[in-house]
């Protein structure tokens, strides 16, 4: 087996060190080493979206990343998004809304739906949908999800203009 | 039945589930994602053949890997499990193959070790020799039993019904139902018109996006399985029963599922981690891939051939129903989706001279079982493909000549059952309603064409079935129910809840449920077939009846006048001296059932009727055959819905299911083997695959055995979205498809031959 490496990131605000090897994916790095069970492998190909966390910002799969890519990255799950006691309005969004069934693709949903509201505070339904294309829900909360994605962006506007 | 009528205000809220913070905050546990000190993880090693006698299994390069726990094949299981065969039906699943393998991927060996990528590294260099015997895929070939997957039926003696199979031999047929009612030869021959035709399903996956996982402790006094499971009960009864083991020496364990759509029923990978954990004296975890689960469990592929002979003013007056189910190498739950389908296979129509015939086969192909319907999605496609058929035939309006030979209450279903509860008409005229049906409708010219279909669907709960919960309220009032419905995703926590609240006068959101656990939580016989709401809603019921009677005597004797509404908390302590004590209602549901004599007939065949239909529009590209549906309608009848929003997100989730099922979903095979075992190349439903429009409706009903008027919802989406899609397109541009799914080729090419300019390969 191949040796260790040390790789230093913030993760979730904070700075933080792991032994990693070349063969591990953020993912397994997440549970095994950080207790951190949001991001999730499911079809292992970086098409379902289950294993998405941001990175640097940016929405990746971490069944496909490998995280020695983490050293010096900055790396946001979805356990970051809710302060205590207060969710993030995606994620009440998302509840008020009904928008998971089993709730295993949720929190990559959440996490999709907050970089894409990052991008574009206001999008119409066919940007939703081909921002969110990439991700896959078995129990087909699609219409429901839609709804939460639009009901944050509301949310959104009205926090930060109040 | 008596059915509860006091408000608590609680029954009809539609409230967000309750671990709806656990699940949005990535905190939900699964299974899949659980870890256990000092545990090891198995990798499976499987079939490349389909049917075969294993010649030798080379396991010493695997051992070698520095790292590698320990490698077992079936003769270090028989070591610690004599008989290690189980299902629910028949006991023939060995936990790895013993002598021959059924299918591919069928497991043969397993890798243990601590770290999963070096288990997977050595588990690739086992190998294995076969000798290749001829194999059977095709359900109808099955039943002519030239090639035999197994050389002797075992049936599991848990079904009364299945225990005349017992040692059969030379046979594929794993159960034959049949039914008889009045004379369907009379029938025909008194026919003005007769049709027949025959339609075909193909092999599809739950693809539950948490794949199986399982994880064993056992120790010399106990084990203990944490396992992604719908029916924790039975999982334990028959560990008990490998294990000769009295029940309460085995505990199992089940978290939320990550999706389970009857893929997760019985017993999956939880006997072969209690193998590996008995072997390795260390907990045991199995995870599957996602590839793996292609070789787990699948739906039913079926030929359905049905004829029906009808009267010179059109109405059905005999119907013949033959139906093959190809159950794959295992019977898995097989034998039960055969009988308890083919019950209502004749569908939602009053017919007077009715013969089914259902028979289980086995093949080599991956086991099949209970998916979303157990049975029912495939029969809807074929009767109700072929209702359109007749009344097109027949120029008649397909809404018009549905309704001349609708089943209605107070009339025998084709088993001999009186129909009750059971709004079909009101269903279908509900859908066709919403679509405008009477309206004109502009198909279109040109390349676009548009066309509506619709279908309506009748089903059996299944009967008899147990469900046992027990309530208990605290010294400061706090209520806790422990109930083995496993909450995978249909809202069942939020339901048994409100329930809980209505007969208690509590808020739902103050209930707590006790995550599934067999040491503490009692019997159900499993979350599946539409069933909990009914079973456990009464049990449920109940046992807060119950509770509700010892509160109110425990206000007599600590002196509360009648109608006091002092806190629960309170009377606690006046008896007690302080906050102590604890108040239990236990409650125990199973419905009456008789059993289906050899003609199939019975006078009471289930609890509840469950119907549903949908109603589509769509547009045909005569170009390219592509359909897109511009509308779909989903109209069940629910009873009185307790959570309004969670059955329609239920209604809507189980559409888009069967959407995918009807228009794409397909497991290619290629000699028994699985050609497109990924996600990245078997396609589920997404987002663009939403239809522009979707109404989902539950009709104004009250079930008056149910509790508070309830009935059962998760299946009933499914039912009729593929038939009204075919019906649609037949609509659209004249062209009938027999075989799901409806590709855009499908279309095409049938198109194409329509057009007598057939595809160059045809």
């Amino acid at each position: 087996m191949p040796a260790t490496r040390t790789i230093n990131f913030t993760l979730n605000g904070r700075p933080v060190s792991a032994e990693v090897k070349p063969h591990h994916n953020v993912v397994e790095m997440l549970q095994t080493q950080f207790a951190l069970f949001g991001a999730r492998e499911s079809c292992g190909q970086g098409l379902c979206g289950c294993c998405t966390v941001l990175m640097d910002g940016r929405p990746v799969s971490g069944c496909l990343t490998l995280a020695v890519f983490l050293d010096g990255a900055d790396l946001v799950t979805v356990e970051h998004l809710a302060a205590p006691g207060n969710l993030d309005p995606v994620q009440q969004a998302f509840i008020e809304c009904g928008a998971f069934q089993c709730g295993y693709c949720t929190p990559g949903f959440v996490l999709m739906a907050k970089a894409l509201l990052g991008q574009n505070p206001d999008p119409d339904d066919e940007q939703i949908r081909d921002y969110l294309s990439g991700n896959l829900c078995r129990c087909a909360a699609y219409p429901e999800i839609a709804n939460a994605v639009k009901m944050a962006a509301r949310k959104s506007k009205a926090g930060s203009t109040g | 039945m008596a059915t509860t009528t006091v408000s608590g205000g609680q029954v009809g809220r539609s409230l967000p589930r309750l671990e709806a913070r656990e699940k949005v905050t990535g905190r939900a546990e699964y299974t899949h994602l659980m870890q256990v000190p000092g545990m090891l993880h198995g990798k499976i090693f499987r079939s490349t053949v389909a049917h075969g006698r294993i010649k030798s299994i080379d396991t010493s390069e695997a051992r070698k890997v520095s790292g590698v726990f320990g490698v077992y094949t079936s003769d270090d299981v028989r070591k610690v499990i004599p008989q290690p065969y189980y299902g629910p039906a028949f006991h023939d699943q060995p936990i790895l193959a013993i002598d021959k393998v059924h299918f591919v991927g069928e497991p043969v060996a397993v890798v243990l070790a601590a770290d999963p990528h070096i288990a997977e590294q050595a588990m690739q260099l086992i190998t294995a020799e076969y000798e290749e015997l001829p194999a059977v895929f095709d359900e109808v070939e099955a039943a002519e039993n030239k090639v035999l997957v197994h050389a002797e039926l075992k049936p599991a003696g848990t079904f009364a019904d299945l225990k005349h199979l017992k040692g059969r031999k030379g046979t594929n047929i794993a159960l034959d139902f049949r039914l008889r009612r009045g004379d369907v030869d009379k029938g025909f021959a008194a026919a003005a018109h007769v049709f027949e035709h025959t339609f075909r399903t193909q092999k599809v996956l739950h693809l539950a996006l948490e794949p199986y996982a399982s994880i064993a402790d056992y120790r010399d006094d106990g084990v203990t399985i944490t396992s992604s499971a719908q029916g924790p009960s039975f999982v334990r009864t028959e560990i008990a029963r490998l294990l000769d083991w009295p029940e309460n020496r085995v505990r199992i364990k089940v978290p939320y599922l990550g999706g389970g759509y009857g893929g997760k029923l019985y017993i999956k990978m939880e006997a072969l981690a209690l193998a590996m954990s008995m072997l390795a004296r260390r907990p045991v975890k199995i995870a599957l891939t996602m590839e793996e689960q292609f070789y787990t469990i699948t739906k039913h592929p079926s030929t359905f051939r049905i004829k029906s002979g009808l009267d010179s003013g059109g109405r059905i007056i005999a119907r013949k129903c033959e139906i093959w189910w190809n159950g794959g190498a295992f019977a898995d739950v097989g034998p039960r989706v055969t009988q308890k389908s083919g019950f209502t296979a004749s569908g939602p129509y009053d017919i007077d001279n009715v013969s089914i015939d259902s028979y289980a086969l086995y093949t080599n192909l991956t086991p099949a079982g209970a998916l979303r319907g157990f049975g029912i999605p495939q029969l809807v496609w074929a009767y109700e493909s072929h209702t359109d058929m007749i009344a097109r035939a027949l120029k008649r309006d397909p809404l018009e000549f549905r309704k001349q030979n609708l089943l209605r209450d107070g009339r025998p279903q084709a088993t001999g059952t009186v129909l009750k509860d059971a709004a079909i008409e009101k269903v279908l005229d509900r859908i066709a309603e919403r679509l405008n049906w009477k309206a004109p409708f502009d198909r279109g010219k040109g390349v676009l064409r548009r066309g509506r279909g619709l279908a309506v669907a009748l089903k059996a709960v299944i009967s008899p079935t147990t469900s046992v919960a027990i309530v208990n309220i605290a010294g400061d009032g706090s209520t806790t129910l422990f109930c083995g419905t496993v909450d995978m995703g249909q809202g069942s926590d939020t339901a048994m809840a409100q329930m809980v609240g209505e007969v208690l006068n509590m808020p739902a959101e103050s209930i707590r449920i006790v995550p599934r656990d067999t040491d503490v939580t009692p019997y159900d016989m499993g979350t599946l077939g539409s069933r909990s709401l009914f079973h456990m809603g009464h049990a449920v019921r109940l046992a807060a009846e119950e509770a509700r009677a010892k509160i109110a005597a425990l206000r007599r004797e600590v002196g509360e006048p009648e109608g006091s509404n002092a806190p629960l908390g309170d009377l606690f302590r006046k008896k007690y001296g302080m906050q102590a004590g604890n108040i239990v209602g236990t409650g125990t549901y199973k419905p009456d059932y008789i059993p289906p004599d050899a003609d199939g007939m019975t006078t009471n065949a289930t609890p509840f009727w469950m119907v549903a239909g949908s109603g589509v529009a769509i547009e045909v590209d005569t170009e390219t055959g592509h359909v897109r549906i511009t509308r779909l309608i989903n109209v069940a009848d629910v009873g009185k819905p307790i959570n309004p929003k969670i059955v329609e997100t239920q209604l809507s989730g189980a559409s888009l299911m069967q959407l995918g099922f009807s228009m794409f979903e397909k497991m290619h095979l290629d000699g028994g083997q699985v050609t497109n075992a990924s996600l990245a190349d078997y396609k589920i439903p997404g987002i663009h695959d939403v239809p522009t429009v979707m109404e989902n409706e539950a009709v104004d009903t009250y079930q008056s055995n149910g509790p508070f008027g309830a009935k059962g919802v998760g299946e009933l989406a499914t039912f009729g979205v593929s038939p009204a899609i075919a019906n649609a397109i037949d609509d659209a541009i004249g062209v009938r498809l027999t075989a799901l799914p409806l590709t855009a080729e499908a279309v095409l090419r049938a198109l194409r031959v329509k057009d007598s300019r057939p595809l160059g390969d045809e």
